[in-house]
């Protein structure tokens, strides 16, 4: 492992105990070893329930791994990751604070003063163009609005990595294409390091440095990993027609393909 | 004229009808006015309580009690609650006992009340609390179980201290349950007060109606329940427009999502 890397997961397991008496523990991840360099943006892909989000949660110090290990920068990690930052998939917003106040509570939490906490918020607001919406609710905010302030109050942190798990999946796909090139936009201002969880091949190829597939669940495993020298910068829209995505789509697919099926078949049988 | 308008003057003639009905009825001695009383007498009372300013006293008196019960009361309960539904191992250790006090029939504890505290507002107050506790008590519990995990992961990731969680994710949850419950654990406290004024006291509306009942004054307790019930439905009016202030971050049900 190098010492480089801004975040490496070695031969992480995570077993979850059975929850009746006499069941069998649950193995989502098997073995897996994963690393990412500063800067660089990962993607991880895998067919549905194939313990993506367990990996991210483990990564983020979430979930204690029940084997392997966890650096940050060299450092092994020990409870919540304190240079990461987490888009969940679900909604995550406070809902009884304001979209304003949302972006502004990881500052307070960190002890600034009100006013400048607001401030700063404000300057966010604008810059994931929410500008003026401030006072809302999440309640009174779009699907897309919300992902937005979700964005804006993680970013307002500057962390070192940037933990993302499906983030955008909710979203329609005109809308998601919006917020994957602000994204990208955004990430190539300071280039955190980024691992982006999705179950979307397309999305993957369009956003990564690097794409990881991983195995159908349980017992997860990365089974192949592509390198994305696609030109910088990209439109997630434009970047889909050019011959070389579709040669990285076609060739990544090829190997998905059984594993999406495998998944497939084993939630079927259940 | 509006339909609610229109609604309103129904609603205001269906109780003149009643009345009507009843004071005829009464007059006529269909229904002995010994004991169904006569309304004339009846608002005649209650004007001159008010008239005489006789009644405010015992107004004062009923809603100290009321107050005191309602905030003793949702102070133990958020107390209580978050402790217990955050600490599992004492949840665990109470659960039989909550369970137990919560079934029992507390008003049959207002004479123990008045030994302990004598006959003044404290055993009213302490009534209500038995009451209000309860309420608050098992919808902070329940809020706080309610918090919805991935709001708490990204808090926690957001860099929140477990005091800073208790604050900006428990509390409000628990509070968003406890406002839920206001109307019901408001109404408790009255019941408290005035149940408690029954059984025994020196002052309060409780005591007025106590006193006329004793001798038979039919009017009188009457006069008593009519100046609760429109007591009660402004305090009620009150808790209403108390929701609207403090829970703007809630979706209502009819809103629309603006784009």
């Amino acid at each position: 492992m190098s010492d480089r890397a801004a975040l490496a997961l070695e031969n992480i397991t995570v077993a979850f105990a059975p929850r009746s008496a006499g069941a069998t523990s649950y193995t989502a991840v098997r073995d897996t070893t994963l690393e990412v360099a500063r800067g660089e943006f990962v993607s991880v892909v895998g067919p549905t329930g194939c313990g993506k989000s367990t990996l991210l949660n483990v990564a983020a110090g979430l979930l204690a791994p029940s084997n392997g290990r966890v650096t940050v920068f060299g450092t092994p990690l020990e409870g919540i990751n304190r240079h990461a930052g987490y888009l969940f998939q679900a909604d995550a917003l406070l809902p009884w604070l304001s979209a304003l106040d949302n972006i502004a509570i990881g500052l307070r939490y960190r002890g600034l003063p009100k006013a400048e906490a607001q401030d700063r918020a404000r300057d966010w607001l604008g810059r994931v163009g929410l500008a003026g919406h401030g006072h809302r609710y999440p309640h009174q905010l779009s699907g897309g609005m919300k992902k937005r302030v979700a964005l804006a109050q993680t970013l307002i942190l500057d962390p070192d990595i940037l933990l993302m798990d499906e983030p955008f999946s909710a979203l329609d796909i005109q809308t998601r294409q919006l917020m994957e090139n602000e994204l990208l936009e955004l990430w190539s201002a300071d280039r955190k390091s980024v691992v982006f969880i999705t179950h979307d091949l397309e999305e993957a190829i369009a956003l990564s440095d690097r794409v990881v597939v991983l195995s159908a669940g349980p017992e997860t495993h990365p089974i192949g990993e592509y390198t994305i020298d696609l030109p910088r910068p990209r439109d997630v829209a434009e970047v889909r027609l050019t011959p070389a995505f579709i040669a990285f789509h076609r060739e990544i697919w090829h190997a998905m393909r059984d594993e999406v099926m495998k998944g497939y078949m084993r939630s079927q049988a259940e | 004229m509006t339909d609610q308008q229109k609604l309103r003057i129904y609603q205001a003639l269906l109780l003149v009808a009643v009345f009507v009905v009843w004071h005829v009825l009464t007059a006529t001695a269909i229904l002995p006015p010994f004991f169904f009383g006569r309304p004339l007498v009846v608002l005649e009372k209650i004007w001159e309580w008010f008239a005489s300013g006789k009644i405010y006293m015992h107004l004062a008196i009923t809603l100290a009690e009321t107050a005191l019960a309602f905030v003793v009361g949702t102070l133990l309960g958020l107390g209580i609650g978050l402790w217990l539904a955050l600490s599992p191992m004492a949840s665990a250790l109470l659960d039989p006992y909550i369970k137990a006090l919560n079934s029992m029939p507390r008003v049959i504890l207002a004479p123990i009340f008045a030994v302990w505290f004598g006959l003044g507002i404290w055993s009213k107050v302490a009534l209500g609390v038995t009451l209000v506790f309860f309420i608050v008590f098992f919808n902070v519990y329940q809020g706080v179980k309610e918090v919805s995990p991935v709001v708490l992961n990204n808090a926690r990731m957001l860099g929140a201290t477990p005091a800073q969680l208790l604050r900006t994710v428990y509390l409000p949850s628990a509070t968003s349950w406890v406002f839920s419950s206001l109307h019901t654990s408001v109404g408790m406290a009255f019941v408290g007060a005035v149940v408690g004024e029954y059984l025994g006291s020196a002052a309060g509306v409780g005591y007025l109606i106590l006193q006329a009942e004793s001798v038979f004054d039919i009017n009188t307790v009457l006069a008593g329940i009519l100046v609760l019930t429109g007591f009660a439905l402004a305090l009620d009016g009150l808790v209403t427009l108390a929701e609207r202030r403090l829970l703007v971050w809630r979706p209502a049900q009819s809103e629309t999502e603006p784009l």
